[in-house]
């Protein structure tokens, strides 16, 4: 870029600590950037200029001080679906249009005593239920590189951020594949950690069980420091994991040779577009040329992760959203007649279609007579894609795999067809189920859009995981690669 | 036609812990609306709940105090369903896994003789709000102090017969709940709740009728009187060719019967599922061997103790273990006045239940202390005073916290035990009534009272009642 | 697996969500292609298969027993709808 800033958190870092630029400086380059872009791109559905400024000087001052870390300073996008006290946060949704929390959520209060600015809130799908952005009630975020195509979802305003250089890191939620998905379709590089790694308090709920926090940015070695700086134990979140605390970048060197790869065989089958198959066989022929060992495995059960992903979110969703009723917080419907018009109206006015649709679904799945044959038998094929992972990983030390079977489709092109939108996550959902760690980073273009590839990394091993990915971007430049349109200012 | 009762109780018993049971509020009773409702307990988006280590202390405590298993896990699941008080649109409650299951509880039967009541399963939940009706014009008000308290839903097998055999079962849980101080048994401020599932069948029918639930009674006597009605309903709308449909009642406590809910509710259908913020709670051993340390000793218990090692009989050693504070007064008056129990029973379920009733007091607040009670059993005992003297005594005790003796020797109280002085007075009252001396010696029995009347009257109440009985018998001759 | 016009009426009523008579047909016809996906479930034999309700198998923590939240109404209050006098108001649900 002609500014003279760098563009990633770690170049940043280093820039601030140098004194080359203020944390002033380098928000108010973003806040212009914002200001110039994001009409056309959308990503942000609030920004914070004042609050930025002010998270600016006081990181300033704190390093005048002696007292920065390594991230204070540094601008983030934040994903509208983590609450932040006293900042609107809408979750794409109508019903939270607005919803002023009183608290903030764990994950973000760390990142800002860490020093972090948050520039403002970042465009998603509404409640996170979508793999295209385009359930936003705020209209779809776009996508930097093909502004008539999807940016993804349901973390696509935190990608498209990153990748149009509107931020040089975000937040994002995965829950089938809500931070990679988007992050393959804009060349950024993301990380769902291992469930319970980063805590969920204040993280607004759409499957409790899939859901977790992590970070977007441009590269491996930027989400490591971003992991470290949200993720750790909370006592407030029942299914956070009391874990030593780790340095996620010490493995971010570390030789390649002897390590075994995992291709499973069933997700390159036909549903891969063959292009997308080329570009992973390149990724392979990287490894291969770093000293690690490929192989073939077999994930047997992993066709079945998408309808036990949709049952057991959608159940999950029909109850966490059953809050949103029009008296406590949110929308309320005008003159409701009585109770069940209040419920029923606000509701139908607050939520978009997908949100109904996954109500409805998760609603069928769980009423009487329905529940063996749907939630029972998904939490069991969920057990079984586990065990298929855990033998995997007798095998291999990670599985590299596609992480989408397409490129960024074009905006409205399955916005007709849920389950077509539904098969976008063919290659997520099982991790979220297994609950396991896995990263997208960008591996190629095809037609002119990225194209990532997944990593998948065994429980807790988000750091050896991140040090695979590190090596490959320093044996390619996919993810150095910009957008024109990020060029443009 | 012969018929007979099938009654089950669900007794919701309010857990006294001082914070909720997934979040930080406090669970005082009466705070201004909606001041105890922190953000967790409104169900706002992104808040999560973490389980009370207390509530789960007491369950434990209550499975062991009726013999029940512990699960050693236990899972927490969601019951879906819209209302204004339940602010998630789901109650955290435990549905297939309950904490504790397969317990009892032996209460007095319909022949005097023990019964005992199977507990199924005895479970931790979260309450709801409560909704005001008549406060705002058109509008209904909701306060969320109570919503997230907890709670241990007890539930029994059909096992009670008739609607005595049920409160005598809710008065035995209330009892031991206070006891082990798992809750403070308000009923009034709903503390512990029942609803109670009614059915009749014909006399030896081995197939259960069909039951309603009557919702939310919130006294013994609504207990009662809500079954004793609901009985009656059933029993008529099976002999006039109805049948009983199984549905929810409300006990109206006006008009002393029991009326449908039907049409107020939808058709339940809860989409009951394990709730995933929540991981599965588990209880060890340890956890179960720690608190079978801090288990006072049990109602049952102390009454066979009672009933062994004072010599009471049962009715007053069932009335001195109702509570807890009750049986530790009577042994403590006891220990300072050593050597007649039964009298100390006596006084303590016939004076000191009296005056705290007329007083409307419950008994923690009973102004008269246990070894002024023993000092005045003494002054009995010592004949220094009659009986109906130290009810006297004690009244004025009550009212001024002055001690025995102190009130004694104020009102100049001093009972005529001299015997000859006694036989004087009954010489005297003799002399003056020679109709009643005749009659008497004919046989009428009862004229006895008249003399003693006559010589209290006379020794102005100071004569001892047992000396005074004798001298009377000796010189009447009979 | 067709989902019929009663059936999405009665589950969007379980749902509390208001459904126009203009959509019914069209939330059938989209609930029976999810639920047809879903039913690809069905090619895999379950029995005897511990149900997995969470990724880690961890057990629940606990928290002391001890009240750590302050009376916040007034911030609580400040985006609900409708409040007086500290109570949330919706319309008399009981006559």
């Amino acid at each position: 870029m002609a500014s003279g800033f760098p563009s990633t958190v770690a170049a940043l870092a280093a820039g601030l600590e140098r004194g080359d630029f203020s944390s002033v400086e380098l928000t108010e380059h973003y806040l212009a950037r914002i200001r110039a872009l994001n009409p056309e791109l959308n990503c942000y559905i609030t920004v914070c200029e004042d609050g930025a400024r002010a998270q600016a000087r006081a990181a300033d001052e704190r390093r005048a001080m002696g007292e920065a870390g390594v991230l204070t300073g540094i601008p983030y996008a934040n994903k509208d679906i983590f609450c932040t006290a006293g900042v609107r946060t809408s979750c794409g949704s109508r019903m939270l249009d607005n919803f002023v929390p009183p608290y903030t959520a764990t994950a973000v209060e760390r990142l800002h005593e860490a020093g972090m600015v948050m520039l403002g809130k970042a465009n998603m799908d509404e409640f996170a239920m979508g793999s295209s952005n385009e359930t936003s009630f705020y209209g779809p975020a776009r996508n930097p590189w093909r502004p008539d195509c999807v940016p993804g979802g349901s973390s696509g305003g935190s990608a498209a951020a990153v990748a149009a250089r509107l931020a040089p890191a975000a937040t994002g939620t995965d829950t089938g594949g809500s931070i990679r998905q988007p992050a393959s379709f804009c060349g950024v590089s993301g990380l769902k950690p291992t469930y319970g790694r980063v805590s969920r308090w204040g993280m607004i709920a759409f499957a409790s069980s899939l859901d977790q926090g992590g970070p977007m940015a441009l590269t491996a070695e930027d989400l490591a420091l971003l992991l470290g700086a949200m993720s750790g134990f909370d006592s407030r979140d029942s299914t956070s994991v009391d874990c030593v605390p780790e340095d996620f970048s010490r493995l971010l060197g570390a030789p390649l040779a002897g390590l075994k790869l995992g291709l499973p065989k069933e997700f390159l089958d036909g549903r891969l577009a063959p292009e997308l198959g080329a570009t992973l066989e390149e990724a392979r022929r990287v490894y291969e040329s770093l000293g690690a060992e490929c192989r073939e495995i077999s994930l047997p059960n992993s066709g079945l992760a998408i309808p036990a992903y949709y049952i057991v979110a959608s159940a999950e969703c029909s109850s966490n959203l059953s809050r949103y009723d029009g008296v406590r917080f949110g929308h309320r419907c005008d003159q409701p007649a009585d109770l069940l018009d209040l419920y029923t109206r606000s509701r139908a006015e607050g939520f978009g279609a997908e949100v109904k649709r996954r109500i409805l679904v998760g609603t069928y799945a769980l009423s009487a007579g329905y529940y063996e044959a749907y939630y029972g038998k998904a939490q069991k094929l969920r057990r079984l894609i586990q065990r298929d992972f855990q033998a995997a990983f007798g095998e291999v030390d990670a599985i590299l795999g596609p992480t989408s079977p397409s490129v960024a489709f074009g905006l409205g092109q399955k916005t007709d067809d849920p389950v077509s939108m539904y098969l976008a996550d063919i290659y997520t959902t099982a991790v979220n189920l297994a609950g396991l760690p896995g990263l997208s980073i960008p591996a190629g273009f095809v037609d002119g859009l990225p194209v990532g590839m997944q990593l998948i990394g065994n429980y807790f091993d988000e750091a050896r995981l991140l040090g695979i990915a590190h090596r490959f971007q320093q044996a390619t430049d996919w993810h150095r690669r910009v957008p024109a349109l990020a060029d443009k200012v | 036609m012969q018929w007979e009762a099938v009654i089950g109780l669900e007794i919701h018993v309010q857990l006294a812990t001082s914070s909720k049971m997934f979040s930080g509020a406090a669970t005082a009773y009466g705070a201004a609306p909606n001041t105890q409702a922190c953000d967790i307990d409104l169900g706002l988006p992104g808040v999560l709940p973490v389980i009370n280590r207390r509530a789960v202390e007491m369950a434990v405590l209550l499975g062991l105090a009726i013999g029940a298993q512990i699960a050693p896990v236990s899972i927490f699941a969601r019951k879906n369903y819209f209302y204004p008080d339940l602010p998630k649109g789901y109650q955290i409650s435990q549905y297939e896994a309950p904490i504790v299951r397969h317990g009892t509880l032996e209460i007095a039967g319909a022949d005097g003789e023990p019964k005992t009541i199977r507990i199924l399963r005895a479970h931790l939940e979260e309450d709801a709000g409560k909704s005001v009706h008549d406060a705002f014009p058109g509008n209904s008000a909701i306060d969320l102090n109570r919503a997230g308290t907890p709670l241990l839903e007890v539930v029994t097998e059909p096992d009670m017969a008739s609607a005595a055999e049920a409160v005598a079962y809710m008065r035995g849980l209330h009892t031991l709940v206070r006891y082990l101080g798992i809750c403070d048994g308000n009923m009034q401020e709903g503390s512990f709740r029942c609803d109670a599932n009614v059915s009749v069948r014909r006399a030896g029918d081995p197939k259960l009728g069909t039951r309603a639930e009557i919702k939310n009674l919130n006294s013994f006597r609504y207990v009662e009187r809500a079954i004793e009605f609901e009985i009656e309903r059933q029993i008529d709308v099976i002999e006039s060719g109805g049948k009983v449909v199984q549905e929810t009642r409300l006990y109206d406590s006006v008009k002393d019967e029991t009326r449908s809910m039907r049409g107020k509710e939808d058709a339940h259908d809860y989409r009951y599922f394990p709730d995933p913020d929540l991981l599965p709670l588990t209880v060890t051993q340890a956890d179960i061997d720690a608190a079978r340390e801090r288990l006072p000793e049990l109602p049952a218990a102390k009454k066979s103790r009672f009933l062994s090692q004072y010599g009471l009989n049962e009715q007053d050693a069932l009335a001195l273990v109702q509570e807890r504070e009750v049986a530790a007064y009577f042994e403590q008056v006891e220990s300072i006045a050593p050597g007649d129990p039964k009298q100390i029973a006596n006084w303590i379920t016939g004076e000191v239940f009296g005056a705290l009733n007329r007083a409307g007091l419950a008994f923690a607040q009973l102004p008269v202390p246990s070894a002024g009670l023993a000092a005045l059993l003494g002054r009995i005992r010592d004949k220094t005073i009659s009986g109906s003297m130290a009810k006297q005594v004690f009244e004025e005790m009550w009212e001024t916290g002055d001690t025995p003796d102190a009130i004694i020797e104020r009102r100049g109280f001093k009972q005529l035990t001299d015997d000859g002085a006694i036989a004087a007075l009954v010489d005297e009252v003799i002399a003056a009534s020679p109709e009643q001396v005749e009659q008497y010696r004919s046989g009428k029995d009862k004229v006895f009272g008249y003399f003693v009347g006559q010589v209290m009257k006379k020794s102005k109440g100071q004569a001892n009642p047992q000396q005074l009985n004798e001298i009377l018998k000796a010189k009447l001759g009979r | 697996m067709a989902i019929g016009a009663d059936q999405v009426t009665a589950i969007a009523r379980l749902a509390r969500l208001h459904i126009d008579a203009s959509e019914v047909a069209g939330y059938g016809a989209q609930l029976s292609r999810i639920l047809d996906l879903v039913a690809e479930m069905d090619r895999v034999d379950t029995d005897g298969v511990e149900p997995l309700a969470h990724p880690l198998e961890v057990v629940a923590r606990l928290r002391p027993d001890v009240v750590t939240e302050p009376d916040r109404r007034g911030v609580l209050q400040q985006g609900a709808p409708a409040v007086e006098d500290g109570y949330y108001l919706v319309p008399k649900f009981i006559e």
